[in-house]
């Protein structure tokens, strides 16, 4: 048995393994199918200061080995969360953390403020990056200005571990990760889903509502292990690794490219119980290769 | 109810329709409890680009048998291949999943099952649950033609089955809303599941009547378990998901022009 174990800021993980936020609802969603504490963290849906319908339905299309969400991060605001769901899984054995969105600066300072008093709460992943709403998010992921303007301001409200969650849909990523962490980020994590659009060519229209949507799944895994190996090279803190994960290999090439930890987002629609098999197949694969610890294969590419 | 995630073997895969097959399910140990009208989402091993499971209504459970059984009309690739599969094969499904239908609430009340196409398909095993508990459950099938309404022998042993087919080749002709049975019996319930324009003209019937009626709902899903919020319908409380709050919905809390 290897030790698995990972420290991101003062997160402590007992497994690099997490769940990457819009895909497992707030865990209980999947307690039939897995032993929830056997995970490493739960991100669970991301959350704004105000209540959000989100967009209109059709919100999804599948594509070759992947997907496409419009969601548009429907959630019932922060305040619900602390009252409603928050007592709900704060006795969930694993780290519960909250991905964390918003519109302007003012918005994603006012609820990691209110996510900051709750004590089983460790860590926050801030989501400057989602493709799928038109005020902000993304728009604030995809220059180093924005990026450091919101990092900035969250960090000076927020004083436990802080995640910012990163777009691809950006020409240099490694550059926008610097500038994170010079505002004091504990870690970035990424992807988020990459911009795409499919076409319903008999009533040529677009097949989701809002035109676009953020693509997810194994066809995006090679992009992201590419950016995750840049960002690694380029920043000092943790990186936490994301994108069509989908098996315990694939969660290898993340750790070789550099990633401390690991989410795994669309693989739970297609098994539910796929967290648990990878992080024992993490381990298996460690045992396997005489390693000791996780931290022996992280960064642990050789050149070609 | 509880959620599994099971690997089912194949007895039989018959063709009753050259767009549908029926498959029928077992495994060793006994099948879980489901309601009717629940469904579960099918993992499609042999296609080769779809990704996602597909939704299939539970069509059946013969717990003497320890059988589920499926009907599939064969829309796209994942459901062409899915009627692929053989005998001995197995077949991942995670179920049951969703709210499912409302039990009468006693035997005695009326309650009017309503299909179109695929649609029938979780009425054979509501009206068999109803049946179980002593009602009868009276159901109103419509089709296209003849050969297009599926398992009849079935659904006439539960209770009194009345048909339409556009071409009148069976029962009366026309649409399920124009059937006589309507203008006899007062109903006390209808739940229906089919095509959306059929479902609208039934939910409208039973508001000019003032007979509660609740609906099934397709929309499109990747999770199936409430956790991706991609398969919304709008409701009067907002946006609900329909695998997990549905898929049947009341139609006086959805937002349908009715
Ligand atoms: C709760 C629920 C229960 C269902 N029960 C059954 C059932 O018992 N038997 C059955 O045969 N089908 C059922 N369906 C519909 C079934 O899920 C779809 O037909 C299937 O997902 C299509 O997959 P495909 O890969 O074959 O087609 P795709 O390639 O995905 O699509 C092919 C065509 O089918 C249409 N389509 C895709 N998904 C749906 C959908 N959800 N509803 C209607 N049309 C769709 C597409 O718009 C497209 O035109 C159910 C759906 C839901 C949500
Ligand atoms: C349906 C859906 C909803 C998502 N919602 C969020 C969200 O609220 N916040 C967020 O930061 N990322 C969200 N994401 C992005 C995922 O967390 C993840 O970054 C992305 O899907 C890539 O990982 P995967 O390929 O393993 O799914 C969502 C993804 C999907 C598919
Ligand atoms: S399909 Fe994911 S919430 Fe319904």
């Amino acid at each position: 048995m290897a030790d698995l174990s990972v420290k991101i800021g003062s997160l402590e993980l007992k497994n690099p393994v997490m769940t990457a936020s819009g895909t497992f609802g707030y865990g209980k969603e999947f307690e039939d199918f897995v032993n929830l504490e056997e995970i490493g963290g739960i991100i669970v849906k991301g959350t704004t200061l105000n209540h959000r319908e989100g967009n209109a339905y059709p919100r999804m299309v599948e594509t070759p080995s992947g997907m496409l969400n419009c969601v548009g991060l429907q959630n019932k605001g922060v305040d619900y969360f602390c009252e409603h769901i928050y007592p709900e899984i704060k006795d969930i054995n694993t780290n519960m953390i909250v991905n964390v969105s918003g519109s302007t600066v003012e918005d994603y300072v006012a609820t990691a403020e209110r996510i900051n008093e709750l004590e089983k709460i460790p860590a926050i992943e801030l989501n400057i990056s989602c493709p799928n709403v038109k005020s902000g998010g993304m728009a604030f992921g995809v220059t180093c200005e924005g990026a450091s303007e919101v990092v900035r301001a969250v960090r000076k409200a927020y004083n436990k571990t802080l995640i910012v969650k990163l777009s691809p849909n950006v020409t240099d990523i490694a550059s926008i990760a610097k500038a994170v962490e010079a505002e004091g980020a504990d870690s970035v994590s990424l992807i988020n889903t990459l911009m795409g659009m499919v076409i319903d060519i008999e009533k040529r229209t677009p097949m989701l509502s809002i035109n676009t949507g953020g693509m997810s799944g194994p066809a995006v895994r090679p992009v992201a292990v590419r950016m995750v190996w840049q960002v690694a090279k380029a920043v000092g803190i943790p990186v936490i690794g994301l994108g069509g994960i989908m098996n315990a290999h694939d969660a290898i090439e993340f750790f070789m490219a550099g990633a401390s930890a690991i989410e795994i987002g669309t693989a739970n629609f297609i098994d539910p119980a796929v967290t648990v098999k990878v992080k024992n197949g993490i381990n298996e694969w460690l045992d396997a290769h005489g390693c000791k610890s996780l931290s022996e294969i992280v960064g642990a590419l050789k050149d070609y | 109810m509880k959620k599994y995630i099971l690997d089912l073997t194949v007895v039989e895969n018959t063709t009753p329709h050259p767009r549908y097959v029926l498959l029928k399910l077992t495994q060793e140990a006994p099948l879980p409890e489901m309601a009717p009208g629940q469904f579960a989402e099918i993992r499609i091993d042999g296609s080769k680009n779809t990704f996602l499971r597909r939704p299939i209504s539970i069509n059946y459970v013969d717990y003497a048998k320890n059988q589920i059984w499926f009907l599939v009309a064969k829309v796209g690739e994942g459901t062409q291949a899915l009627a692929k599969v053989q005998p001995g094969e197995t077949v991942n499904v995670v179920l049951p999943l969703g709210n499912g239908f409302t039990m009468p609430a006693s035997p005695a009340q009326k309650i009017l099952l309503v299909g179109g196409g695929v649609g029938t398909a979780p009425l054979l095993y509501f009206g068999k649950c109803i049946k179980e508990m002593g009602g009868e459950p009276t159901f109103l099938l419509g089709a296209r033609s003849a050969g297009d309404l599926l398992e009849l022998d079935m659904f006439r042993e539960l209770g009194p089955v009345y048909t339409t087919t556009e071409d009148g080749s069976m029962g009366e002709k026309g649409f399920v809303t124009q059937h006589s049975i309507l203008k006899e019996v007062r109903f006390d319930r209808i739940s229906t599941c089919g095509p959306k324009p059929m479902m609208v003209s039934v939910a409208r019937y039973a508001k000019t009547e003032g007979i509660a009626c609740e609906v099934s709902l397709e929309n499109k899903m990747a999770c199936g378990v409430g956790a991706c919020l991609c398969c919304v319908e709008g409701t009067a409380e907002g946006h609900k998901c329909v695998c997990k709050d549905g898929p049947v919905f009341d139609i006086n809390d959805l937002l349908w022009q009715i």
